[in-house]
């Protein structure tokens, strides 16, 4: 299975090495030709408004967005979940929103970087039943945070009552970093959501 | 606590994954010196990851002269209000109380830096007593773990800022990098000596001699001027740039801001550099080292 990682700014490198360590094969993605041969997509962390602007110049959300109304499974981390959601509650006008998931977002939700913060958190989905979900380390880097989830919209983890992961059909977003940790658990979970039977 | 499923969950702010990790999301991206509020909104407009806000660019504090210091905290409001990127500032190296003035201001990252006038000729700032994240610039490997050893959770290779010459961040990036390659070569009994030659903490040079890479992000400025320039120190094997005086200080900075920016996420294809150079006007005046009257790189201890 060949697994992109959208490659024009941002925390890539991490998620491509965690992707290979589960023996799915990466491919940086910077360009439409580079999409078109993937069968999943992980959108990373960085800067959303840079990344949204290199979408742009990049000739990449037409094809972004075709793949992903097609189906196409996608992990979006932070500035990922924002540019998958459906809105974007504070984003600057000219900001991408692919709407490949029914949520809207709000940027920087925890204050600035010296909020920033880490914390055991509980996560549904990642094996364990609902009443016992997995604990994660989970790193909050100016993190946004989910503000409305629409139907069909399945709530992963939560904190002080607000969304921070969620999934609907083949695309999962989080708010905080599972690629900073060594926790392989959550990108297991996508690639077993995403077809992927060797992720088990 | 209103909700049981957030019962419990303890936040740890300021530790060394969340202070690497901003710098792990700004990999790939280019970090633009701005002075003023609108000159922060063009650099956001161009697709900047972040700005470095500071008194004056390098350029202007070489044709100056003085004592170059920590920005006007309300300026460094001013661009917090007018921009959502992060904002980095700069602090005078040894400058602890700067750098509380900037940690207090709610900077995201303060860089210690040799562009300003040090305050204190042996000491760097003890960056482990911060919740906010350091920068700060090497010119060699030893350099660069010291840094770390003191708690910086970035390093960027220093060049010659102010210049528009990039040969001094070429030769600053294939030192650190050679001497990494070098390292992982070694034996254990080699290790000892590498660490007595850089002046660096045993321990560290084992892990890099392990891992092969730092154990903080490495990025690189100093004499960035064009995207050429941009693709070449990431081609070498920086993981983002940041550029000072090369976008203001050029004819028109925004076409040159927004052509950088693209050049270091597409730094290993000629065709799009080919395209995103084209027609940018001059770059600014650059400036041969050996004419030089004052060289930063050489501040840092």
């Amino acid at each position: 299975m060949k697994v992109g990682v959208l490659a024009v700014q941002g925390a890539f490198a991490l998620h491509a090495r965690r992707i290979e360590g589960l023996g799915a094969v990466a491919v940086e993605v910077r360009t439409a030709a580079a999409l078109a041969e993937v069968d999943a997509l992980v959108l990373p962390g960085g800067e959303s408004t840079a990344i949204s602007m290199l979408l742009e110049r990049s000739g990449l959300v037409a094809p972004l967005r075709e793949r992903l109304a097609a189906g196409m499974p996608a992990l979006g981390t932070c500035a990922g979940m924002i540019l998958l959601a459906g809105e974007v509650v504070d984003g600057r006008p000219d900001q991408i929103s692919l709407g490949a998931i029914d949520v809207a977002v709000r940027r920087n939700a925890f204050g600035r970087q010296v909020d920033s913060f880490e914390a055991d958190l509980p996560v549904r989905g990642l094996g364990g039943g609902d009443d016992d979900p997995a604990v994660v380390r989970a790193v909050f880097i100016r993190a946004p945070v989910v503000e409305r989830v629409g139907p069909g919209v399945e709530v992963l983890a939560e904190v002080d009552g607000r969304a921070v992961a969620c999934r609907q059909g083949a695309v999962m977003v989080t708010a905080f970093h599972p690629e900073l940790t060594a926790d392989d658990r959550l990108h297991r979970a996508f690639l077993r959501s995403a077809g992927w039977e060797a992720a088990r | 606590m209103t909700d049981g499923a957030a019962a419990g969950l303890s936040r740890e702010t300021g530790s060394v994954l969340v202070k690497r990790g901003l710098a792990e999301m700004l990999k790939g991206g280019v970090i633009m010196d701005v002075v003023t509020p609108d000159q922060a909104k063009i650099a956001e407009d161009a697709g900047a990851s972040a700005v470095m806000a500071l008194e004056r660019v390098p350029a202007d504090i070489r044709r100056d002269g003085g004592v170059a210091r920590m920005s006007d905290p309300e300026m460094i409001e001013g661009i917090k209000a007018a921009v959502t990127i992060p904002v980095m500032a700069k602090a005078r190296i040894g400058h602890f109380v700067e750098a509380q003035i900037l940690q207090a201001l709610g900077v995201d990252y303060v860089d210690e830096s040799e562009v300003l006038t040090p305050a204190d000729e042996t000491h760097h700032i003890d960056k482990w007593a911060f919740t906010v994240p350091f920068v700060c610039g090497a010119t060699n490997l030893g350099e660069a773990l010291r840094r770390i050893s003191e708690g910086a959770a970035m390093i960027r290779s220093k060049g010659e800022a102010g210049t528009g010459n990039i040969v001094e961040a070429v030769r600053h990036l294939r030192t650190i990098l050679g001497d990494i390659r070098k390292i992982t070569q070694a034996d254990a009994a080699e290790l000892f000596d590498w660490a007595k030659r850089l002046q660096a903490p045993l321990p560290l040079v084992q892990e890099l001699a392990e891992t092969a890479t730092l154990p903080v992000p490495l990025f690189c400025a100093g004499g960035i001027a064009t995207p050429a320039d941009a693709a070449l120190v990431m081609q070498l094997g920086a993981q983002a740039v940041f550029v000072g005086s090369g976008i203001f200080k050029s004819d028109d900075p925004a076409p040159r801001a927004k052509a950088i920016v693209e050049a270091t996420t597409h730094f290993q294809d000629p065709d799009i550099l080919v395209k995103v150079s084209r027609g940018l006007g001059p770059a600014m005046p650059g400036l041969e080292i050996g004419g030089l009257e004052q060289t930063f790189a050489d501040r840092g201890w």
